[in-house]
């Protein structure tokens, strides 16, 4: 694969309710600040690719809605319903072509502004899922039980993800929800869907983020501290709940072998010096280790009670605070991708892993986790 | 094997609901309070392209620039399209039909240079024409909303 | 650097105004099937799938997860793409670059929509910013309404001059079995049907229609075992402008889709495209547009439309025909309308339009309209790209 870089990145404070902006205000935010972080103008942007979701904005054609801030006057633009790393990569394969020099991604979403149970329950068959009630949280709920039933995994273990990734947050200037609590704390918390208790979910934010992808020779000539795509891969799973074993992400091991396969990695756990991985609920970042092969399968638990994936250890996970800190939907991801390209820029400054040189992103799209897409960006 | 014999093809009828809370923005927000409380209706001015926007808006699209220059712009204009609606339809704002015919126009208010889409007195077609000249009437209550404005009425003396 | 990239095979239902005997996901399904039947493939051999729709029109939330039984997703790669009516020729544009990124070979492009399940101008409002455009706006036909009138004033073009855009398509689609309405109208049918919004009537605008489209995009090694008939991409482009129905430049020709056409003919090197081009199956939403935003085409004056319809330039044994397949005015299922577009195209430059082909066609333009006059356009030719 041709070599692309990110140039750019571009971030909202993430916050429970941006009330004084509309979706144009917040694009237009990142994606000046991704033009200024990458230090070039409008112009030199060959074409934009925005991310958006018609039920979460509560607007047909979401796209309409940021096409002045976005840029995209006189310029190919597309757009891409799903999360965040899913429309980078559309945004990669515009410059593979060879069309284009350079694309901006930005994403945005007001979890603000619908309701999250009605926006989430529509993903479910209209006919036989929905009229349970299902969304987000309890269906999450479903796959946490599951995954926790059969490989032994315990609430306390997934507490731990929500009492590192909370405290993590509280050096990242844009999370959320940045605390330090204990693992009692989150077991104490009030239960939303059992075993989810509100410590172990995301909350429901607002925000944007934007990156600039720019091939080699542009890289090159106009970014201090390029990040180069070594690996990128995304698989889908079964729609209904009933048709897979919520407890096999099937989807993202797929995902990342296609990722580990192009960037030339054998041993992820070794080979990877930090990671952002999509937590929406804390068992997600145990399940989702072991799907990205960190570990064999039903040891997350131990991982992350050994230490190993905390700030300092072999493989630090969600040094941003993770999903579980900010989780504007859609957006959740590509912010995965900017964190871990600020991690290897070194300028993470209180959340740096050092010596970080290779780092991996990770969003998912759909109900459990359906779709996986993994990125692998090398310094 | 399908089962034998004929059977009825169903349908199932799920009728959603989606409550939003639409942030307005500063923009947007400053032209409704200006309808509220002083009936003038404001747009903004792009320090690029000198461009006028009704409504006002943070970036002008086509200069890629931030605008922070309210400017008012008259209650009067020019029609510069319109149509009478005659088919009814489910306005997702009520959940009811709205109510025809209907009729809208494209209204270039002196001062602006976009236009602003907005409901008209008249809704006899044959009693239009664009290039009218039209003015907006205000509510007596106005509660910081577009239909602070009740419609355009075409200037007729 | 790229690699070339063919349709190397297509598939449609059978679109009607309501499929009752099918969920979406079986709708999805047929196209999908019959897409890699015309090809001569598998699910298994497809490496990645694109799919969109308007998700308001049939009330699912991420229908690229929803459908997976259908769209030959299920352990691939695949996305969702939507952008309202040109959302067929997106997911067209967006397969087009997976493969030509040289990361997939051989990708599936789908493009559906079951309009009977919901109310279509209800879900179109939503896409109007909700304090300044939606309390007035009235759906697609009343926002083309409101155009329509403009381009009778600006141009002097009557109601009876756009009916016989009606007319053509109408005419044409009797011979595409996979159109939705296929019986004949003639100028009068049209005047004197129902005012929906003035001057817009039943007759001048498209119907509502449940179908699915499916195409088969491949890399140009994949296109050579598969087809000796494929049908190369040579260029594409989008313009999308503005955020408010304001906002638009009527000043001239349609902008958006005058820019982008402007753009592919530029870099594919055309410089008389009426001429050049054989076929052109374009997105025209009413009569009206259809007839004025021919000039955006490039292939006539501003505003001299009229006399080119009238004329004949536009029939099927005309120098440039036009829609052959019955166009948007026959079949509006939206979310494949536009790769509807994509895939008539590449039947013509493939020869495989059967009843409908425009004899010795080699190069067709394909077109999407939608939002806020997003444009798409592709340049499709049987010849191979340099």
């Amino acid at each position: 694969m041709e070599r692309v870089a990110i140039i750019g990145i571009g971030q909202t404070k993430y916050e429970r309710s941006k009330r004084g902006e509309t979706f144009a205000d917040l694009v237009f935010e990142v994606v000046t600040k991704a033009l200024e972080d990458a230090g070039i103008g409008i112009e030199d942007i060959d074409n934009v690719v925005t991310v958006s979701n018609d039920f979460w904005d509560g607007r047909t054609i979401s796209s309409m809605a940021v096409t002045d801030a976005c840029g995209a006057y006189g310029k190919n633009v597309s757009t891409v319903e799903g999360d965040g790393t899913f429309g980078a990569f559309y945004g990669l394969m515009r410059i593979l072509s060879g069309s284009f020099r350079s694309t901006l991604v930005v994403a945005h979403c007001k979890g603000s502004e619908g309701s999250n149970h009605l926006i989430t329950n529509a993903m479910f068959n209209p006919i036989y899922e929905r009229i349970i009630g299902l969304d987000s949280i309890s269906s999450s709920a479903l796959q946490a039980r599951r995954y926790m039933e059969k490989y032994g995994v315990t609430e306390e273990q997934c507490a731990l993800v929500s009492v590192k990734n909370h405290r993590n947050a509280l050096k990242n200037p844009f999370a959320q929800i940045a605390m330090d609590i204990t693992v009692q704390d989150v077991m104490r918390s009030t239960m939303l869907s059992d075993p989810i208790k509100l410590l172990d979910a995301s909350p429901i934010s607002d925000g944007a983020c934007a990156i600039i992808l720019a091939k080699e020779e542009m890289a090159k000539k106009v970014a201090t501290k390029p990040v180069w795509v070594k690996g990128i891969g995304h698989s889908a799973d079964a729609y209904n709940l009933g048709d897979r074993d919520l407890a096999e992400p099937e989807a993202l091991i797929r995902a990342a072998k296609k990722a580990y396969q192009m960037a030339g990695i054998q041993e992820p756990f070794r080979e990877i010096d930090v990671a952002e991985i999509y937590d929406a609920f804390s068992y997600q970042e145990l399940l989702w280790s072991e799907g990205l092969g960190f570990c064999e399968r039903g040891e997350a638990g131990g991982l992350i009670e050994s230490g190993a994936t905390d700030m300092g250890g072999d493989l630090p996970i969600n040094p941003s605070g993770g999903v579980i800190s900010a989780h504007p939907v859609l957006v959740a991801g590509l912010a995965r991708i900017a964190e871990i390209t600020i991690q290897l820029r070194g300028d993470g400054n209180g959340r740096q892993v050092d010596g970080a040189k290779v780092g991996l992103a990770h969003g998912i799209n759909g109900p459990c986790g359906q779709a996986h897409c993994v990125w692998i960006l090398e310094k | 094997m399908m089962p034998k014999g004929k059977y009825p093809l169903l349908t199932v009828r799920s009728e959603i609901e989606q409550p939003y809370n639409y942030s307005l923005g500063r923009y947007g927000s400053k032209l409704l309070k200006e309808l509220r409380d002083n009936k003038r209706i404001v747009g903004i001015k792009c320090p690029r392209c000198g461009h006028v926007y009704v409504p006002p808006r943070q970036v002008c699209g086509k200069c890629f620039v931030k605008m922070d220059e309210f400017v008012e712009v008259s209650s009067r204009g020019v029609l510069d399209s319109f149509t009478v609606v005659y088919f009814s339809f489910l306005d997702p704002e009520t959940g009811e039909k709205r109510p025809v015919p209907y009729g809208y126009g494209r209204i270039k208010l002196h001062g602006a240079d976009s236009e602003f889409l907005h409901f008209l007195e008249e809704s006899d077609i044959d009693k239009l024409k664009i290039g009218l000249p039209v003015e907006a009437v205000f509510r007596e209550n106005r509660t910081g909303s577009f239909k602070d404005i009740k419609y355009f009425r075409v200037i007729r003396e | 650097m790229g690699q070339r990239v063919a349709i190397v095979g297509t598939g449609q239902t059978y679109h009607r105004s309501s499929r009752k005997d099918v969920n979406g996901v079986e709708l999805i399904q047929e196209a999908t099937a019959r897409a890699l039947e015309d090809a001569g493939l598998t699910r298994k051999d497809i490496d990645a799938v694109v799919i969109g729709n308007m998700d308001h029109f049939e009330g699912i939330n991420y229908v690229d997860m929803w459908s997976i039984d259908g769209n030959g997703g299920l352990h691939k790669p695949i996305m969702k793409v939507t952008t309202g009516g040109t959302t067929g020729t997106t997911v067209a544009i967006a397969a087009f670059y997976h493969v030509a990124s040289g990361l997939f070979d051989t990708v599936l492009a789908i493009g559906w929509e079951k309009n009977s399940e919901s109310d279509t101008t209800a879900a179109i409002i939503t896409c109007a910013d909700p304090f300044w455009e939606r309390p007035t706006f009235g759906g697609a036909i009343a926002g083309l309404a409101t155009g329509a009138l403009g381009y009778m004033h600006r141009y002097g073009i009557t109601e009876r001059d756009a009916a016989l855009i009606s007319v053509r398509d109408r005419k044409n689609a009797v011979k595409n079995p996979y159109a939705h309405l296929r019986e004949e109208i003639t100028v009068e049918d049209v005047l004197n049907s129902p005012m929906l919004a003035y001057p817009i009537k039943l007759l001048d605008i498209c119907p509502r229609t449940d179908g699915a489209c499916a195409v088969v995009f491949a890399s140009e090694e994949k296109a050579k075992h598969l087809t000796d008939r494929p049908a190369w991409i040579h260029q594409v482009s989008t313009r999308h402008n503005y955020t408010f129905f304001t906002d638009v430049d009527r000043s001239g020709r349609m902008p958006t889709l005058y820019e982008a056409c402007m753009e592919v003919y530029r870099n594919a090197g055309i410089k008389d495209p009426l001429h050049e081009l054989d076929v052109v199956e374009m997105y025209t939403p009413s009569s009206f547009a259809g007839l004025v935003w021919i000039d955006a085409l490039g292939v006539c004056d501003e505003g001299e439309a009229v006399k080119l319809v009238s004329d004949g330039v536009t029939e099927m044994d005309g120098e440039l025909p036009i829609n052959p397949s019955g166009g948007v005015i026959s079949t509006n299922c939206i979310g494949a309308t536009g790769l509807i577009r994509v895939a008539e195209a590449a039947m013509q430059v493939s020869g495989k339009a059967g009843e409908h082909q425009v004899p010795g066609a080699k190069t067709a333009l394909a077109t999407g309209f939608g939002g806020c006059h997003w444009s798409d356009v592709l340049l499709i030719s049987s010849r191979k790209p340099s």
